[in-house]
């Protein structure tokens, strides 16, 4: 038994077991949570070479599972999300909450699927395999999102139903070219042909679209935005994460040879106008969950600001981009679950509705406060140290733009997210009613202050997310010495 | 096959395909897709992949025919007029220059490909150990049955997701509005499951059987079997159980368990995780089919047929 194989089959045994137990399955998550913890953890510790084939059958046939620092810290900042927001949405989604029951049901087998696939596609090293992990994942995104609002679920179906397409017809490109979709064995025979030009060019769109990089990123902010809030928390928390994970194996590794530097920088270009757009977009917003989602669109964006950073100096960048990731995954999550229970309480969806919150709900509004805190990127949080991290390599390499969008995309996230806070803390007369359930601003509070952890164990990341980097096995990447 | 055979199979299929596209009115457009999946699949036949031929005729044709119909069906009655859907010229010859572009391109790109069959030469020896001869089956179940058991979760997952949409007061009814109201057509259908319904039974048992060895398999097994399902569905002979009934729950749990749980005993029994013990190969990957198949055909069942709706009075008064 490996940790490899268990954090994906542990979740589907949770699946079925939730739909087995029907109404009653929801009580599953009071075991599921600290198992799957235990398993991330394990994957944490074991020895830095952790890898092995499923079933025993060798490569090129065979797909390969392997515990590398990005899927070590990936997996615990999926698992730390998914446990938390799965503990807060026994809230969510128990009888008493009220609500359509169907819905109550549905959540559960289709949030285990989501952590099952969200796991799977972080092990593993086979394109196809990965395919299957992003059905699953968008499968149950859409799902969840549909729990909110139908017209922007089949919306965000149709746009996640052309990103699979798009990358499934690369996978099949490249096993016709190459004999084999292994991202190990690739990134040993790949070569610049037209085919594998073609490959890479339709993948990378198709996870532009799965990860909501602007000006792909129309389905976001509706979808995350009307969904309920734990569900809001996954998608924005773990489904825009894992088609990112996916670009970074390809374009880091599987083809880290043919990256040419315009194409890299082309993403730079497009992860800095999603910082400013989104920014822009999330100060416009008037209801609070839309603002939320915007700057998730914003977020999005570093993430990609940071591709040129890493792909001229991997060493520096790597561990400040995996940082980011993971550090916007708990903050959102965080946010997402406050912002939920903060509009239970108010009057109405708008921003202006939160007027004295912070008198009726202060943890809430205070786990809220932490989550902006990381992604504003002020000191100490998970969201600064990567900041930190980024903005150093940047200057390193004299790349003064994305140094100022770095910089430029902090301040505006301070102006968003200042505004809800600040409303929340006004006025001793607001209408907001307290919440009978004063236990459900736990899961928040803790998300946040794992947000803002993370920046004080900055170096312990940045060793842990280089286990196995393909920059630390020989050349640079990009063939830059 | 001939090569005029290979002609005129072409010129249909992109006849086919035109005309779906072009017909007015979303019944026809079905119809002509049906005939186009159904004549792809014969493409694939002629191109000697009787597997993939298998899962486009039941699959791509058969289930998402079925599928389409009902939902197009569903949108007249809510009084949506699919037909009125207009867009502007100059986007469609816009989006069909986009499309000719890609497809020209994509054409390019695939000759550059050298021929040649990698894979079967790595596969070819691994056979006899598992008993099995047909290498499907042996890719699908064994080299990467992990792809496999993570798909029949999507498929599961798929249901879930449709049927947490049905709307409360509807939740309770078994997906019962599919019986023909019409009396004789009615009778048509009760007849024609009655021929159908144990033919494709014995079909279905065999595909699964055969498929070890020769073109077939869980899939196209499950495939017949919903097909015979939703037939007997619509005839009334067969009452589709409500998703939270324990049969239903049963029917479609049934083959993803079996699939997770011989996966973790071959962990548990110290080996990997889904490897099979020695000697036990075929007998397992037999038994996750057959289990497979009855959960494919539950699932494709009741997501071709939909999550129940709320019924019109009439149509309550006629379902008792």
């Amino acid at each position: 038994m490996s940790p490899l194989d268990l954090l994906v089959a542990t979740p589907l045994g949770f699946m079925l077991a939730a739909l087995a137990f029907g109404g009653q399955g929801r009580w599953l998550i009071l075991v599921a949570s600290p198992l799957m913890m235990s398993l991330a953890v394990w994957l944490v510790f074991l020895p830095p070479d952790a890898a092995h084939v499923v079933g025993g059958w060798d490569l090129p046939l065979g797909i390969l599972l392997r515990g590398d620092g990005v899927a070590r810290v990936f997996v615990l900042g999926a698992a730390l999300c998914a446990a938390l927001v799965g503990l807060q949405a026994l809230y969510e989604f128990s009888p008493q909450s009220g609500g359509p029951s169907a819905r109550n049901r549905g959540f559960w087998p289709l949030f285990y699927l989501m952590w099952a696939g969200a796991n799977a596609g972080f092990l593993t090293t086979d394109l196809f395999n990965l395919y299957v992990a992003l059905e699953m994942v968008s499968l149950a995104g859409v799902g969840l999102s549909a729990l909110g609002s139908l017209q922007a679920a089949l919306r965000y179906f149709l746009f996640a139903l052309m990103g699979s397409l798009a990358y499934l017809l690369g996978v099949a490109l490249l096993f016709a070219n190459y004999g084999t979709v292994d991202i190990t064995l690739l990134a040993r025979t790949a070569e610049a042909d037209a085919a594998t030009l073609m490959a890479l060019a339709v993948m990378t769109g198709g996870l532009l679209v799965k990860s909501a990089l602007f000006p792909l990123h129309g389905w976001l902010p509706p979808a995350h935005a009307a969904a309920p809030a734990p569900a809001s928390a996954l998608l924005s928390a773990i489904v825009v994460k894992l088609g990112f994970v996916i670009l970074m194996r390809l374009w880091f590794e599987a083809f880290a040879t043919l990256a040419a530097p315009i194409a890299v920088g082309l993403l730079g270009a497009l992860g800095a106008a999603a910082v400013i757009y989104g920014s822009i977009q999330a100060m416009r917003q008037r209801q609070l969950k839309a603002l939320v989602a915007y700057s998730t669109v914003a977020q999005v964006g570093y993430l990609f600001v940071a591709f040129p950073l890493v792909a001229a100096a991997p060493s520096a960048a790597w561990s400040g981009m995996t940082l980011h990731a993971v550090a916007h995954m708990l903050a959102k999550a965080a946010m997402f679950l406050a912002a939920g229970l903060m509009l239970k309480a108010a009057p109405g969806r708008d921003i202006a509705d939160l007027v004295g919150l912070a008198r009726v709900m202060p943890v809430t509004v205070t786990a809220f406060a932490l989550a902006a805190i990381s992604l504003m990127g002020l000191p100490p949080s998970g969201g600064f140290a990567a900041k930190f991290m980024l903005l150093d390599a940047a200057l390193d390499q004299g790349a003064y733009i994305y140094a100022a969008v770095l910089l430029g995309g902090g301040l505006m996230a301070a102006v968003y997210l200042f505004r809800p806070i600040a409303v929340a803390f006004s006025g001793a007369h607001g209408r907001a009613v307290a919440l009978k359930a004063p236990l459900a601003a736990v899961a928040p509070l803790a998300l946040a202050m794992c947000a803002i952890a993370l920046g004080f164990f900055g170096v312990a990341f940045a060793e842990l997310a280089a286990i196995g980097a393909p920059w630390a096995q020989g050349d640079a990447i990009g063939g830059v010495p | 096959m001939s090569a005029a055979f290979d002609i005129l199979l072409c010129l249909m299929i992109l006849a086919t395909a035109g005309i779906a596209l072009f017909v007015r009115g979303a019944f026809a457009a079905i119809a002509f897709f049906i005939a186009f999946g159904n004549l792809l699949g014969l493409a694939w036949l002629a191109l000697g992949a009787v597997n993939v031929a298998l899962a486009e005729i039941a699959v791509g044709a058969g289930v998402t025919g079925v599928a389409l119909i009902l939902a197009c069906s569903r949108l007249f009655e809510l009084g949506d007029n699919l037909a009125d859907v207009r867009t502007p010229l100059a986007s469609r010859l816009g989006s069909a220059a986009l499309c000719l572009g890609f497809t020209v391109m994509l054409a390019g790109v695939v000759l550059t490909i050298p021929p040649g069959d990698r894979l079967s030469k790595v596969v070819a020896p691994l056979l006899p150990g598992l008993g099995i001869e047909n290498p499907v089956t042996g890719v699908l179940l064994a080299f990467r049955g992990y792809d496999t058991l993570l798909e029949t979760f999507v498929l599961l997952g798929a249901l879930v997701a449709a049927w947490s949409l049905t709307p409360d007061a509807s939740r309770r009814l078994p997906p019962t509005t599919m019986v023909m109201t019409d009396p004789t057509s009615r009778i048509v259908a009760e007849a024609f499951t009655r021929l159908l319904a144990p033919a494709a039974l014995i079909i279905a048992a065999y595909l699964v059987w055969v498929g070890s060895d020769l073109p077939g398999g869980a899939f196209q097994a499950g495939a017949v079997l919903a097909g015979a399902l939703v037939v007997a569905t619509l005839g009334g002979v067969v009452v589709l159980p409500r998703l939270d009934s324990l049969a239903a729950r049963i029917a479609l749990m049934v083959g993803p368990l079996t699939f997770l749980a011989i996966g973790l005993a071959g962990a548990a029994l110290g080996g990997r995780f889904l490897a099979y013990p020695d000697g036990l190969e075929k007998t397992l990957i037999v038994t996750i089919e057959y289990a497979l198949a009855i959960s494919i055909a539950a699932g494709l069942a009741l997501l071709a047929i939909g999550p129940p709706q709320p019924m019109p009075n009439n149509a309550r008064a006629d379902a008792r």
